[in-house]
């Protein structure tokens, strides 16, 4: 049995994202998934499932809050930024066991006003190895930890910081568009090129915010999905993959691979689409080179390639391959991309505003967490 | 170099399966786990062998020596002990052993990091039972 269209993305919400939102990670998250289960044409008791971020707040909050008669699925998928696409492929697969209906899905945090996500890294079970044998000589924060993956693939392809910069340019010009992003002024590569060494390669802009908000998704099974408020958001294909040494980049064999590059075979041929299928893509960017780096893991170039092809403006609205159209990680929020599944549900359904793509008809999300786990959804209109 | 005063550094906290790696650290070598089973030499210290599933080790140490496979210059202190050394560099090293270390780089500047430079292993005496590897320019192989 394939997972090929069996579940959908029914419904999506947000708060809005700030930097200090005054409120707790649990009213977040509630509020965020109140409007995604409205957004579904459901009610709160039809939830039956729910899969909530594997850090903080649990299926039991839910339960209290929003007054579930009867969970019948909990589980949490902990692959860092990876964990919300594979947290869609989980609920579909408990979907489609006939064990539960309607998954929420929640990601809420307060990232920028408390528990910075580069000090509380170290107290996550992935980081466990690198908490033992890398913090300790000073490599602490996942900046530091990923620059030697980028600083080997401008060392073995010659890509340069002014293409990591265009990633970082062309998401802020989307952020631009959005309405509910953190980032709203407009930047150029100078302004990329002049913004603080934080660890070489990566400058300040080539790192994505820590934010205040919530973001939830509702995956329903397909049959269901069709007799719904909006029309479904059917899923393909969708498969998550695990790097090679995936606690620690340094034993990596090959440092300029990620988990993604075992799952995206997968997906693809799931979902019976090719490359030149995908309308739209938003793609985890935690870091500028994490984007190029799936780019070219994912199929969309070849190794090495990643550089050329972003500075061609494949990657703009109105490019080749427009990639994170609501502004992603670097200039939106950073909702662990639990933001961009949101995203590509409003371009699939054309409600993404200023910043749609035109008849974009099939598209493309994935997730990147901690050392290096892919997940990667392909999704079309339903 | 040994330091006083009080160490505000993160520090280790070694398992049952990586405490000689750091007692060895203590006595300035660099020991590395080598299954018993197939002779595999690995790094960091796990309690099982991925190729043969064997938990019995023998500790080896290594030349020390090495080449660099990448690296990033730290510019911001992302913890506050590490205030005071900024910049610096972290390298990552292929060793002639076949497997990765990481340590901070002394005494490259900038301009002359490479793939493929030589480098070995030095170690300095942090605090009271914490000795740290560094690496320093090695000589060509």
């Amino acid at each position: 049995m394939s997972l090929c269209e069996k579940g959908a993305i029914t419904g999506v919400g947000e708060t809005a994202y700030s930097r200090e939102s005054g409120r707790s990670v649990l009213s977040l998250q509630l509020e965020a998934s109140l409007k995604a289960i409205e957004d579904a044409g459901l009610k709160p008791t039809d939830i039956d499932g729910l899969i909530p971020y594997s850090t903080g707040v649990v299926a039991e909050d839910f339960i209290t809050n929003l007054g579930l008669p009867d969970l019948r699925f909990s589980a949490t998928t902990p692959l860092g930024g990876a964990s919300c696409v594979a947290a869609v492929q989980c609920a579909i697969a408990a979907i489609a066991a006939g064990i539960c209906n309607h998954v929420l899905i929640p990601v809420g945090r307060n990232g920028a006003s408390q528990g910075r996500i580069g000090t509380r890294v170290q107290h996550m079970p992935q980081f466990r190895l690198v908490g033992e044998f890398e913090m300790p000589l000073g490599a602490i924060a996942p900046a530091q930890l990923y620059a030697p993956m980028a600083r080997r693939h401008m060392e073995l392809y010659g890509t340069t910081s002014r293409q990591l910069g265009e990633i970082a340019v062309s998401t802020r010009a989307n952020a631009i568009l959005n309405g509910n992003a953190v980032m709203t002024k407009p930047m150029s590569i100078e302004d990329h090129q002049a913004s603080r060494m934080i660890s070489d390669p990566f400058r300040l802009f080539d790192c994505s915010l820590e934010s205040d908000g919530s973001c939830a998704i509702v995956v329903s099974g397909a049959e269901r999905a069709r007799d719904l408020r909006k029309p479904p958001v059917m899923v393909m294909g969708i498969a998550e993959g695990h790097p090679d040494s995936p606690s620690v980049i340094t034993q990596r064999p090959d440092m300029t691979r990620l988990g993604i590059a075992k799952a995206a075979p997968r997906a693809f041929e799931m979902a019976g689409v090719k490359h030149d299928d995908i309308d739209v893509a938003e793609i985890y960017d935690c870091f500028t080179y994490i984007v190029m780096c799936q780019l070219e893991d994912l199929g969309f170039c070849k190794k090495g390639e990643g550089g050329p092809f972003v500075e061609s403006g494949a990657i703009r609205l109105g490019g080749k391959l427009p990639v994170n159209t609501h502004g992603g990680l670097l200039s939106q929020a950073h909702m662990v991309g639990m933001n961009h599944i949101a995203e590509l549900v409003r371009q699939l359904r054309g409600e993404a505003g200023k910043a749609q793509v035109r008849d974009a008809e099939i598209g493309l999300v994935t997730g990147y967490g901690d050392m290096g786990d892919g997940s990667v959804a392909i999704m079309r209109r339903g | 170099m040994s330091a006083t005063g009080t160490y505000n550094k993160l520090v280790p906290e070694p398992t049952p399966h990586s405490a000689p790696y750091w007692e060895g650290l203590n006595r300035r070598k660099l020991l590395l786990q080598k299954c018993c089973g197939c002779g595999r030499i690995r790094h960091y210290p796990q309690p099982m062998c991925p190729s043969c599933h064997s938990t019995e080790v023998e500790w080896v140490e290594a030349s020390g020596r090495g080449v660099i496979h990448s690296w990033t210059i730290t510019h911001h202190a992302f913890h506050p002990g590490v205030r005071d050394d900024l910049p610096y560099t972290l390298a990552t090293v292929d060793l002639d052993e076949g497997v990765r270390m990481l340590a901070q780089l002394r005494a490259v500047p900038a301009e002359k990091l490479r793939i493929g430079l030589p480098v070995r292993v030095d170690y300095e005496t942090v605090k009271d039972g914490l000795t740290l590897p560094y690496l320093v320019p090695g000589e060509p192989a």
